[in-house]
């Protein structure tokens, strides 16, 4: 059976497919969207337990800036999309910081926060730290054929305190890259840019706010969504995607395919399958993640002025695959609560999470009994090492607040998002101008290469431009 | 179709477009990429909604003629009279 062929097809209704699919459909292309989940949003997502509703992916969105602020990547992205900011309503965070074992640096919205942290903590590398902020600020962070370079190379050039270097990329890395220890500059100078320049914030009731317009967008503009329909196979014939083979065994077809489920795992659902091309270009970073719901708001003990703190512990940042389950050494706070929701209510009871590195293969060669074991064993652990970073509170304050705790783990990432290795910063070689094999076949999201949510969904606006917009309205 | 009134429908356009500029004072003779903040993509979306709305094609080859509020209606006013 063939149903009537699509000019697009968006396999993916995460973020940025569901961006690219308003563009699309706003300019009067005929377009579904093909997501194999019930839930939209993709790793930035959420669910709930037993009423409890709890985000995934999102601690916070970053590019924020407030409004007036003009040409960032947040305002491209709501001019684009016809989006009003207050549809958004963001609430900007309050303070955050990066936690090193003997040093803080503290950061808001307002990079002069961080800027004076840095040039009068680190004196000596006030000039270099300058001139790093300069060349962030004038790099085209953006263009589609730039060549890639190392970050830590770039970066060398400005920075020599190693301990200055590693405070800096310890957030860019755990809020982006995909690669160990090092990422490219361009992604660097992406995120640099997303969380200092521009900074943290987040609607109240977090990430659904943002998918829910994004679907409401995407209906009026006429677009077809197909939950619960993954597809199985991209069919190749002459070079060209020629039909989608769906989960239930049917076949669309469409003149051009957007896929956002990454570059390895567009390659393995080619038919015939690039697996070498896949497997060349496999992520390797997971993370664990855990949560607890308390009754009352972290600030009744103490925890109220930080939203996020990036901590590490170890002697140099070790940005890589964890060889045990989970690396505790270092990881990111998020406090939910913590942003500046200034009459616009409260959350109704307090959240701390901690994220830190994981290892997916030893994850899921857990036997189930073992891996329920596992889980509350370094739920423990991970919020241990954590706390190590906050103020010291009673264990007894806690666990006589604590309502429930949740957490996932790499399993639970490639479960829910099909991300191989459950990477969720997909493959360590970002494909930017989003080509392929395949002359009508391109790739949006991760492993396109903006990242971040507002990243995510500019990467879904700029290939729909690109690929398809601008070829038919020239 | 008047000028003034193709001036109005690119105005119309702009507003969608860049809810967050102010074109209250825009002068129909200055570049229009002077006065206000619009990057490549908001020019694009300017001849996409051309099209969407009025039917009105734009090559690649005249995008330069959308400079400014009056080049757009010296460009555009004769397109929209052929149409009607």
């Amino acid at each position: 059976m063939k149903d009537s062929p699509y000019d697009v097809a968006i396999i993916g209704a995460g973020m940025s497919g569901l961006a690219a699919g308003i563009r699309l459909a706003h300019f009067g292309k005929k377009v579904c969207i093909f997501e194999r989940h019930n839930a939209p949003g993709g790793l930035n997502s959420f669910y709930s337990i037993a009423g409890r509703k709890f985000d995934v992916g999102l601690h916070a969105m970053t590019n924020y800036v407030p409004p007036g602020v003009k040409g960032t990547p947040l305002v491209k992205l709501l001019r684009q999309l016809r989006i009003d900011r207050d549809e958004f309503a963001l609430c900007p965070q309050k303070r955050s910081r990066v936690a090193f074992r003997d040093c803080d640096l503290k950061f808001t919205n307002d990079f002069t926060v961080l800027d004076a942290e840095v040039t009068t903590k680190f004196p000596a590398q006030a000039d270099g730290w300058r001139s790093l902020v300069q060349l962030v600020k004038t790099y085209d962070d953006v263009a589609l054929d730039a060549k890639p370079v190392s970050a830590r190379e770039v970066v060398g050039r400005h920075l020599t305190d190693p301990l200055l270097t590693d405070m800096i990329f310890c957030p860019v890395m755990y809020y982006g890259s995909a690669q160990e220890r090092d990422m490219e500059f361009g992604q660097f100078v992406i995120m640099f840019k997303a969380l200092f320049l521009e900074g943290f914030a987040r609607p109240l009731d977090g990430v659904r706010v943002i998918i829910r317009v994004l679907l409401e967008k995407y209906r009026q503009a006429g677009g077809e969504r197909r939950m619960k329909c993954g597809v199985k196979k991209i069919i190749e014939r002459e070079g060209r995607a020629a039909a989608l083979q769906l989960d239930d065994g049917s076949e669309i077809t469409a003149n051009h395919v957007i896929s956002s489920i990454g570059y390895p795992e567009t390659m393995r659902a080619c038919e015939p399958a690039h697996t070498m091309e896949a497997d060349a270009n496999l992520g390797a970073l997971s993370f664990c993640e855990t949560i607890s719901v308390f009754k009352q708001a972290p600030a009744t003990w103490g925890w109220g002025d930080d939203t996020i703190i990036f901590f590490n512990d170890s002697e140099r940042f070790d940005y890589s695959r964890a060889t045990e389950l989970v690396d505790p050494r270092s990881g990111v706070i998020c406090f939910p609560n913590n942003f500046d929701y200034a009459g616009t209510g409260e959350l109704p009871e307090g959240l701390f999470r901690v994220t830190c590195l994981a290892n997916h293969d030893r994850w899921s060669a857990l036997a189930e009994p073992d891996y329920r074991a596992a889980k509350g064993n370094w739920l423990g652990e991970m919020q241990r090492s954590a706390r190590r970073f906050l103020p010291a509170v009673d264990d007894a304050v806690l666990s006589a607040n604590l309502a429930t705790t949740d957490m996932f783990t790499p399993r639970t990432v490639r479960k829910f998002t099909g991300h191989l290795n459950g990477a969720i910063y997909g493959a360590p070689r970002k494909v930017k101008d989003g080509r392929t094999h395949l002359s009508n076949l391109y790739l949006c999201g991760t492993d396109q290469g903006f990242l971040g949510i507002i990243g995510a969904m500019l990467s879904g606006i700029s290939m729909a431009n690109y690929h398809i917009l601008q070829k038919s309205a020239g | 179709m008047t000028k003034d009134e193709c001036r109005k429908l690119v105005i119309d356009i702009i507003s969608d477009i860049a809810p967050d500029e102010d074109l209250s004072a825009v002068k129909p003779d200055v570049r229009l990429r002077d006065q206000l903040q619009l990057d490549s993509m908001d020019f694009l979306d300017i001849v996409m909604e051309l099209r969407k709305r009025h039917g009105i094609e734009v090559p690649e080859a005249d995008y330069m003629q959308l400079a400014s509020l009056d080049s757009c209606a010296d460009y555009l006013t004769p397109k929209f009279q052929a149409k009607a």
